[in-house]
């Protein structure tokens, strides 16, 4: 190994060398710097026996700091459920990984990069897509499907008009550059998101079931490689900015942001998964959040190992690089390999066919240590699980709200609408609910001709050529229901991801989170957040859905304003004959048209109803019913292994009527109304906009309406016939009167076109 | 009969080989390999098709940098020798900047990539694409581009469709041909267009997302339908 | 028109900022680098604007330019820019 010649790009970068950071230095002062605690400072001088040197107290700055460490979050993450016979990988290696059958797995997960796109939506969310997709493919999985979860604040602002459309650009450009489909995802408006807007990033690939790769060095002696860009000083304190408010100089924080460059990705994917189908590699980690650091410390540590390494040979692209920005950068697309003893040939030869550097930094040691050295000299030697697994964990205290318990707000308290068809064409055109076309136009959800159900479903379902199974998944979460009743709205998410999964046909066999949050030092934010789990957890447990792995977002918090507690749960499921799948829209004039699931209630709380007519996000969320739930998906997935249902939409945001409207449009352009006519007792806002959960409209040939009351029947499932498919239009006729009647044109107009008005600024 | 053997072109970038590679397979049931951009040769193909993707991230222009590839030299050669070159999204910008095939493509006119499904009508049927069509037949196929805003001077144009090289125009589902119905501004609605000769072609649309029931539409089966009797004939 | 202004042009170059990553520049790098005659040393790709503004005079027009560059041009989280005539 000789001494690297200053890399190419370096050489020839124009214009002065800026002076690089060389960290806070030593001692408790440049602890505090760094974000560390006076304690934390301590404990780390303890488990060390001495006190840290400069680069070292850097390394703990990241390793310890909120967003790599975990310290707010691990004790109550540990209460998810986390294993199933079918779970090969569960959190805490890249991404989770689950048996789906035919010998295959599902590797998927879901993470934020939400701060990063506030400083620059483009690249911020252009990366975030990077980031999960080399989660994905370091086990060893070709990334098959893409999902996201978008909050924003209201469009009626300009800048945030200008925020989305800059993360809907940038989210786009990665994922079509990299040729993965953006099958589903989610987008939703309010006020609390403006200074602080989310970007939830999933990706799902495919692996064989007996070759998932591992972050874990297994053999002193082998040699580590630092492959795909070059390091430069983007991002320096990317872990710490995510682990810290944002005050009025989040301007001055600008420098740091990464930029992406998806067709180096695609490279780097290609080479490692052409280099995974042989037996080079031992072990293969992402360069992340603070990048070299972390990778090379989780890696040893997880291994029982160490490693050691040379900076000097870190190929770069910028002059002057200081210790502390090699081993902090967090420039994206790179990736750090552990190559057996014997493969290196190997593993220049398939990163030269693409275009690629590949270049030995260091190998793994049996002692223990991180040991880094520049320039000969050694900078650091800490021992890798100090860095990975002492980080304190905290029980942060928890204060119920004074506001609490939140007051239901009944339907029959409210005025009903005076024209009803207005109030349809008004919910229907919202931000909150018109159709999400204008984003997922801009995403190839076509690519790898395997997506069976586009965007707009309830959930989006890839196939995988030459198998009879296809996989379904959803990404769903409502803050405003989080923001009012933390519990039940832990519950609703994932109930709702359980119900969008059952309504296309599909067993979900795995989930992933990301909790969005704002201060976890504030003890009415950890109440919120610890709610959230425990009401999470009851619903997965009770499903028996195992969580394989995710992330936590805090600090998203501007100026002492935080986010509404907003959890987003990425559920995926089988189907295990793809021919079975259903579809969201009515199919054929002359099916019958059933509403199926538990009555409606009169509760109108934190509804999207509320929010559009009353201008309010207050009232407790309706109540869910976890058997109720489990029996209804039972119900659905029943009907759809027999054939029986021409389509399924589950019911949740707007009600009955929105997913009335959801079922008129089909994707390829085509148009099916229907004639609806409603027998009620009680309030006809509840049953026409209430979002009271585990209910679904289902369709079906007349021939097999029979053949469905039974199925529902042992399901006990209370199924009532609503309806008759037909026409362009959609009518309701309420105990005989005629209530709605909207043309297929006027609901196409709200609907298809209200979130690009909203966008464009001309409502 | 002997089966055509389709060359599949791929550069760094390009994803969506797998597509097209697997429709040829399994709707056509003909020949088909990848050939990766460093090959210097393209013996023993018989036709060629250039596949939708972001060849070299479509870094300074989409599919300026490809054609500096080693594998564009053959290719030159098998057009050239007037055997069946084609090329899809990516592939018929790759195309333009080699100078196999006219025009340019600016960025759409709404500047953002646009996915959807879009109707075409054919308008020629002297081209590996449309060779199994009926002239004003109205086909149903996906778009996927950022870039796909066809481009040529005026003269250019009366030329090009005083010669017949135009193959498709987007169109309303009755067959119209109309502003609304362009997604991305290109002129005279053109979406594909061929070479003089008639050997090269390519259009923006996808038919290697449209060739089965389970995608949402089987109407690009009538493309590849087309491939496969212009090289038989 | 108004009184006492004219027409300046004036050009704006936007650039990456030195340390901000180019993957289009280093892309179009690598591509030449594999073409005998083409080879660079190194590429970094940034935008011209041509620009014709009214003003009182050149300082004016300059000074105009700038501003129109800084907060629209230009992205201060990636890009420096020039100012070039009139």
């Amino acid at each position: 190994m000789t001494t690297a010649a200053p890399p190419k790009s370096a050489r020839t970068v124009s214009g002065a060398v800026a002076r690089g950071y060389e960290g806070p230095g030593a001692g408790l002062e440049a602890a505090l710097e760094s974000g560390l605690t006076r304690e934390e400072y301590e404990r780390i001088v303890e488990r060390l026996g001495r006190s840290p040197r400069s680069l070292e107290l850097g390394l703990f700055g990241a390793m310890w700091s909120e967003h790599c460490s975990y310290k707010s979050s691990r004790l109550h993450l540990a209460r998810f459920p986390t294993e199933s016979p079918r779970v090969l990988e569960g959190p805490g290696e890249n991404a989770g990984a689950v048996a789906i059958g035919e010998g295959l797995a599902a590797v998927f997960k879901v993470e934020s990069h939400n701060h990063p796109t506030y400083i620059e939506p483009y690249q911020g969310a252009a990366t975030g897509v990077g980031g999960i997709l080399r989660d994905v493919f370091t086990m060893g999985a070709r990334p098959v499907a893409l999902m996201n979860s978008l909050r924003f604040g209201p469009l009626t602002d300009p800048k945030n008009r200008a925020l989305l459309t800059g993360a809907v650009a940038g989210i786009a450009n990665y994922g079509n550059s990299m040729g993965i489909p953006t099958v589903g995802g989610e987008v939703a408006f309010e006020a609390c998101y403006a200074k602080n807007p989310l970007v939830n990033a999933f990706a799902l690939g495919i692996a064989p079931a007996d070759r998932i790769f591992r972050a874990r060095a297994e053999r002193a002696g082998d040699p580590v490689f630092c492959v795909g860009a070059k390091t430069g000083r983007d991002g320096i304190h990317g872990a710490s900015m995510a682990s810290a408010e944002f005050g009025e100089d989040a301007e001055a924080k600008r420098p740091t942001v990464q930029v992406g460059d998806p067709f180096l990705e695609k490279l780097l994917l290609e080479a490692c998964l052409e280099l995974m189908r042989g037996d080079a590699l031992a072990a293969v980690q992402d360069m992340g959040a603070a990048g070299l650091t972390c990778s090379t410390a989780e890696t040893a540590a997880r291994g029982g190992l160490g490693i050691e390494m040379e900076l000097d040979l870190v190929p770069r692209r910028e002059r002057g690089m200081t210790g502390y920005e090699l081993m902090l950068s967090e420039s994206q697309e790179r990736m750090l390999l552990v190559v057996r003893t014997g493969f290196e040939d190997e593993v220049r030869r398939v990163f030269t066919k693409w275009d690629l550097d590949a270049v030995p930094i260091g190998g793994v040691t049996d002692d223990g240590l991180l040991r880094v050295r520049q320039s000969g000299l050694s900078v650091a030697a800490v021992p890798c699980r100090i860095l990975t697994d002492d980080a304190p964990a905290y029980d942060r205290p928890a204060e119920t709200p004074g506001w609490w318990p939140e007051p239901e707000v009944a339907a029959s308290d409210l005025p009903e609408p005076v024209d009803w068809n207005e109030a349809v064409l008004c919910l229907a055109g919202s931000p909150g609910l018109a159709s999400r076309r204008w984003v997922y136009e801009q995403y190839d959800h076509m690519v790898r001709s395997d997506t069976l159900a586009r965007p707009g479903a309830d959930a989006g379902v890839v196939r995988i050529k030459g198998k009879r199974l296809a996989l379904a998944m959803s990404l769903d979460g409502n803050s405003r229901y989080t923001a009012r009743d933390p519990r039940r709205g832990g519950t609703l998410a994932v109930c709702d991801g359980f119900r969008n999964l059952a309504a296309v046909g599909a067993l979900p066999v795995g989930a992933t989170n990301c909790l969005n949050f704002g201060n976890p030092e504030k003890p009415r934010v950890m109440w919120r957040f610890r709610n959230v789990v425990e009401g999470m957890r009851e619903a997965l447990e009770a499903f028996s859905v195992p969580i394989t792995g995710g992330n936590v977002s805090f600090y998203n918090e501007t100026e002492g304003e935080g986010v509404f507690p907003t959890p987003v749960v990425g559920m995926v499921g089988i189907l295990e004959d793809a021919g079975t799948l259903v579809v969201q829209h009515f199919r054929a004039a002359g099916d019958l048209l059933f509403l199926a699931g538990a009555p409606p209630g009169d509760t109108m709380g934190a509804s999207e109803y509320l929010k559009v007519f009353h201008r309010r996000t207050d009232g407790r969320p309706p109540r869910p019913d976890l058997d109720a739930e489990l029996r209804l998906a039972g119900f659905l997935r029943k009907a759809a292994r027999r054939g029986l249902s021409r389509s399924a939409k589950d019911i949740s945001e707007g009600g009955l009527l929105q997913a009335l409207v959801e079922s008129v449009f089909a994707p390829d352009g085509a148009r099916c109304g229907a004639a609806i006519d409603l027998e009620l007792s009680s309030s006809p806002l509840a049953a026409l906009f209430g979002e009271a959960p585990a209910r679904a409209l289902v369709s079906v040939r007349r021939r097999d309406a029979d053949a469905l009351a039974r199925v529902a029947e042992r399901a006990e499932v209370a199924l009532a016939r609503v309806g008759i498919v037909g026409g362009e239009d959609l009518n309701v006729r309420i105990n005989g009167a005629r209530a709605i009647r909207l043309g297929g044109d006027a609901l196409w107009d709200a609907f298809g076109h209200g979130l690009a008005r909203a966008v464009q600024g001309t409502p | 009969m002997r089966r055509t053997r389709f060359a599949v072109l791929v550069f760094p970038g390009t994803n969506c080989e797998g597509d097209v590679l697997h429709a040829i397979r399994t709707v056509i049931r003909q020949d088909a390999e990848l050939v990766w951009h460093k090959e210097g040769s393209l013996d023993g193909f018989d036709a060629a098709v250039v596949p939708g993707g972001f060849a070299h991230g479509d870094y300074l222009r989409a599919g300026s940098l490809a054609r500096f590839s080693p594998v564009m030299t053959p290719l030159a050669e098998m057009a050239a020798s007037g055997r069946a070159v084609v090329g899809i999204c990516n592939g018929f910008q790759i195309l333009q900047e080699a100078g196999l095939l006219p025009g340019a493509m600016l960025r759409n006119r709404s500047l953002t990539y646009v996915c959807r499904d879009v109707w075409l009508r054919a308008e020629d049927r002297s081209s590996p694409l449309t060779a199994a069509l009926d002239e004003g037949e109205v086909l149903r196929i996906p778009v996927g581009h950022a870039e796909g805003n066809f481009h040529v001077s005026d003269a250019a144009l009366a030329a090009l469709e005083d010669r017949g090289q135009v193959l498709f125009r987007y169109c309303d589902a009755a067959g119209r041909a109309s502003g609304a119905a362009n997604p991305n501004g290109s002129r005279n609605h053109i979406a594909g267009v061929r070479n003089e000769r008639g050997n090269v072609a390519a259009l923006m649309p996808h038919p290697d997302r449209a060739y089965e029931p389970a995608l949402g539409g089987t109407d690009g089966v009538r493309l590849f339908e087309s491939l496969a009797r212009w090289n038989a004939s | 028109m108004s009184g006492g202004t004219s027409v300046f042009g004036v050009r704006v170059l936007v650039r990456l900022r030195p340390s901000v990553y180019d993957p289009q520049g280093e892309t179009i790098r690598r591509a030449l680098d594999a073409v005998p005659g083409l080879e660079a040393e190194a590429v970094r790709q940034g935008k011209m604007f041509e620009l014709e503004v009214r003003a009182a005079d050149a300082a004016e027009a300059r000074a105009r330019a700038e501003t129109i560059a800084r907060r629209a041009l230009a992205n201060p989280v990636l890009e420096d820019f020039t100012v070039e005539g009139p």
